[in-house]
């Protein structure tokens, strides 16, 4: 029986193989490439009828935006949004498993997935890892038991609010919550005090940046607004446009290899221009 | 253990710099030269202000735009005007563009241990009215050239200008002048364009882009919006 | 910079450089967030009255916001004592400033710029005033709102913010401010930022103190408590929310 283990294929999970190896070469002084961090503004509020969540599209790569347009609103059920800060790849990892596990799970049982299972899942696979896995996260569903918002850090503790803010945006965005946000709020104030927590972190935060994505949930379904505000369009096009003149780049030699004819073309081809 | 670097191993959660970001760009035209700036003054994710101007007259042809540490480079203005009133006071005459040049890399080079962090480009009009523009590095290496960006952005708005106003190469015999082949109103219209550009994709860069033409008849100032995300 | 290089402890520090200097390294007793706005009449400012030794609250009626001649207003986050320092240098500038008795006298423009000098003449130093300052004024009608920071990066606004204060009021501020606030429209501003700070930066503490300056001259009112509310039904059985999980 002790053989089998052997040769049980491997289970899933991550690959430690070069910790050491890595950490002896940033001792040395090498430098770990940098990840794509969504330095981002996510925020959730829970309204009469449900949750809603909202989010920012910029994606950054030190001080590059490197995604104008990206997504931080992760399905996790049919019920149950999730917005994402941090290191992109955790994020989309962390949601994507979760996920995965709360679909077997609606299949094994046949009932609709509820918030706090997603929130155990999630908050115990980060606690496991320590902290490494750099997801902060905005949790928000409507269940049987009704609406649910939580955040969780990247640690693995969770907090149950009634309106909540992650991300390097967090602070902006928690500003306009803590002066606006009123209980029992209605779809249209609830849309508004979100969309005016996320565009504070987009114009006040320099991680947080270009459109406001916004989903509503309720008991009755989820009302996905992508793009929902477009606050940022360019300020200037060039009227002159641009030409590329030949010759920028030397030539220093030039051969022509002919390709082989395999196909008869045949003269005045409807395929033309 | 030189002094500077003693001192940074007291203070670890004490720095004597900041980047306070922002784009510099300077175009040297036949008869003109544009120098502009964007107005953001930030420190880490934070903006302090939107409207900062970067840029400064140093003498009645000669403008200096700055990035960098705000402090450092208003000191290292300071330090100029002075300079200047004195060189004007000696000579009765503005300081020509060329002279301010050499003035400034002196004064960056003066603080080579403990430097001005401030990255800058001077741009105005030589003795003979041509556009000129120089560009440094904070320790006072620099050089004169048609073009340059410098700042926050700099890495992305150079490889266009090098597309668009690729400047003479300096080994080629005769020499030709550092000038680009644009007229002023295509230069400031690339200027705009280049800066909106650096918007979209450098957090640090932002809010509205100033810009200063120098020619004959003078200076002459404009403002274009750009991103405020 | 007379009043530094007149000073016997600093002269001392400047040439014992290298091992036992006295320098703040970190500091011990500090104040958070001060705000400012420009309205109508004037300049307004607001800091609550604490001052915390590490994370204790360890003084909780420092007053934060002074006048400085007859038309500047200082306002100051950070090291405490930082600040009386410069209350001082202020003192004799202030002193000297009017024994000339030339009828003239020094607006927020030149105190601003005075404070620049010294902030960063000390970052110079490698020996900073642990602070960040606000200062505003109104002299010949002419409203001044500016900040510093301990290593001297220095700007005017029509609104400013130290600390925590640059992100969580400067975004209401951005939204709500306008150049033509009432006196009223002002402080409830100023009042609602304080609000945020109060519920989100840990050292913030509920007692605030608004000062204004105009044309007429400083007024620093009396310190005041602000309504605070917890009365959400989410917080009253935090865990009823997390049934279920662990």
């Amino acid at each position: 029986m002790a053989k089998a283990a052997v040769d049980v294929p491997p289970k899933g999970g991550f690959s430690f193989d070069l910790c050491r190896r890595n950490e002896m070469l940033v001792k040395k002084g090498a430098e770990l490439p940098k990840f794509r961090k969504t330095g981002t503004t996510i925020v959730g509020l829970v309204f009469k009828d449900g949750v809603i969540l909202g989010a920012d599209t910029r994606a950054t790569e030190g001080p590059i935006v490197c995604d104008k347009n990206c997504e931080k609103i992760h399905y996790m059920a049919p019920n149950i949004y999730c917005c994402g800060a941090g290191t992109a790849a955790d994020t989309e990892a962390v949601t994507d498993m979760v996920s995965s596990q709360l679909a077997l799970h609606r299949y094994a049982t046949g009932r609709e997935s509820r918030v706090i299972t997603a929130l155990t899942l999630l908050k115990s696979h980060l606690f496991s890892y320590q902290g490494h896995v750099s997801a902060a996260l905005v949790l928000g569903g409507v269940d049987v038991t009704g609406p649910h918002l939580h955040t969780i850090y990247p640690h693995g503790s969770t907090d149950t609010l009634p309106f909540a803010t992650m991300g390097s945006g967090s602070l902006a965005a928690m500003a306009m919550f803590e002066s606006r946000y009123k209980e029992g709020m209605t779809r249209e104030e609830g849309i508004k005090l979100v969309c005016d927590a996320i565009c504070s972190g987009i114009f006040n935060d320099l991680g947080s940046g270009s459109n406001v994505d916004v989903c509503v949930i309720t008991k009755d379904g989820k009302d996905y607004l992508r793009n929902h505000q477009l606050p940022n369009p360019r300020t200037y096009v060039s009227t002159r446009g641009y030409s590329f003149t030949k010759g920028q780049t030397e030539v220093l030699s030039t051969k022509i290899t002919p390709m082989k004819e395999k196909v008869e073309i045949i003269e005045g081809d409807a395929m033309e221009e | 253990m030189a002094p500077v670097e003693a001192a940074t191993k007291q203070h670890a959660n004490w720095s004597p710099y900041d980047n306070n970001g922002g784009t510099v760009v300077a175009i040297a035209g036949g008869n003109y030269c544009v120098v502009a700036a964007d107005t953001r003054m930030s420190t880490g994710y934070s903006i302090l202000t939107r409207d900062y101007s970067k840029i400064c007259q140093l003498a009645d042809k000669s403008i200096m735009a700055s990035s960098g540490f705000q402090a450092d480079v208003k000191a290292l203005q300071k330090h100029l005007a002075a300079k200047h009133l004195i060189y004007q006071h000696q000579h009765n005459k503005q300081m020509s563009c060329p002279a301010m040049a050499q003035l400034l890399s002196n004064t960056l080079y003066y603080k080579r241990f403990f430097p001005y962090y401030a990255f800058n480009v001077l741009g105005g009009l030589d003795s003979e009215g041509k556009g000129c523009v120089f560009t440094y590095d904070a320790v006072g290496s620099y050089e004169r050239v048609g073009y340059s960006a410098q700042g926050s952005g700099a890495t992305l708005i150079t490889p266009v200008l090098d597309n668009q106003l690729k400047t003479p190469s300096p080994l080629l015999l005769p020499a030709k002048d550092a000038i680009t082949p644009l007229s002023e109103t295509e230069a400031v219209d690339m200027v705009k364009d280049v800066f909106a550009s650096a918007a979209e994709r450098d957090i640090y860069t932002g809010d509205r882009v100033e810009i200063v033409v120098v020619n004959s008849e003078g200076i002459r100032r404009e403002y274009v919006e750009l991103r405020k995300d | 910079m007379d009043s530094l290089a007149s000073d016997p402890v600093n002269q001392c520090t400047a040439t014992s450089f290298e091992m036992d200097s006295q320098r703040t390294q970190y500091p011990y007793v500090t104040g958070t967030s001060v705000i400012g706005v420009k309205y109508e009449d004037g300049i307004l400012m607001a800091a609550d009255t604490g001052a915390s030794y590490g994370s204790t609250l360890r003084y909780k009626s420092v007053e934060r916001i002074k006048p400085v001649g007859k038309h500047s207003l200082l306002g100051a986050s950070g090291e405490i004592s930082d600040f009386q320092e410069i209350l001082r240098y202020l003192d004799e500038l202030i002193l000297y400033d009017n024994m000339w008795d030339d009828g003239n006298s020094l607006g927020p423009k030149e105190v601003h710029s005075y404070l620049n000098r010294v902030m960063y003449n000390r970052r110079n130093k490698f020996n900073p005033l642990w602070n960040s300052l606000v200062l505003g004024g109104v002299k010949n009608g002419k409203k001044y709102l500016g900040m510093v920071s301990m290593i001297g990066v220095h700007f005017e606004d029509n609104h400013v913010a130290t600390g925590f204060g640059n992100h969580l009021a400067r975004p209401i501020l951005r939204d709500e401010w306008r150049e033509d606030m009432t006196f009223e429209e002002a402080v409830k501003l100023l009042e609602k930022c304080m609000l945020v700070l109060l519920y989100r930066d840990r050292s913030a503490i509920n007692k605030l103190q608004i000062a204004k300056i105009t044309e007429e001259g400083v007024t620093i009112m009396p310190p005041y408590a602000l309504k605070t509310f917890w009365g959400f039904s989410a917080f009253e059985n935090p865990t009823k929310g997390a049934e279920g999980s662990w």
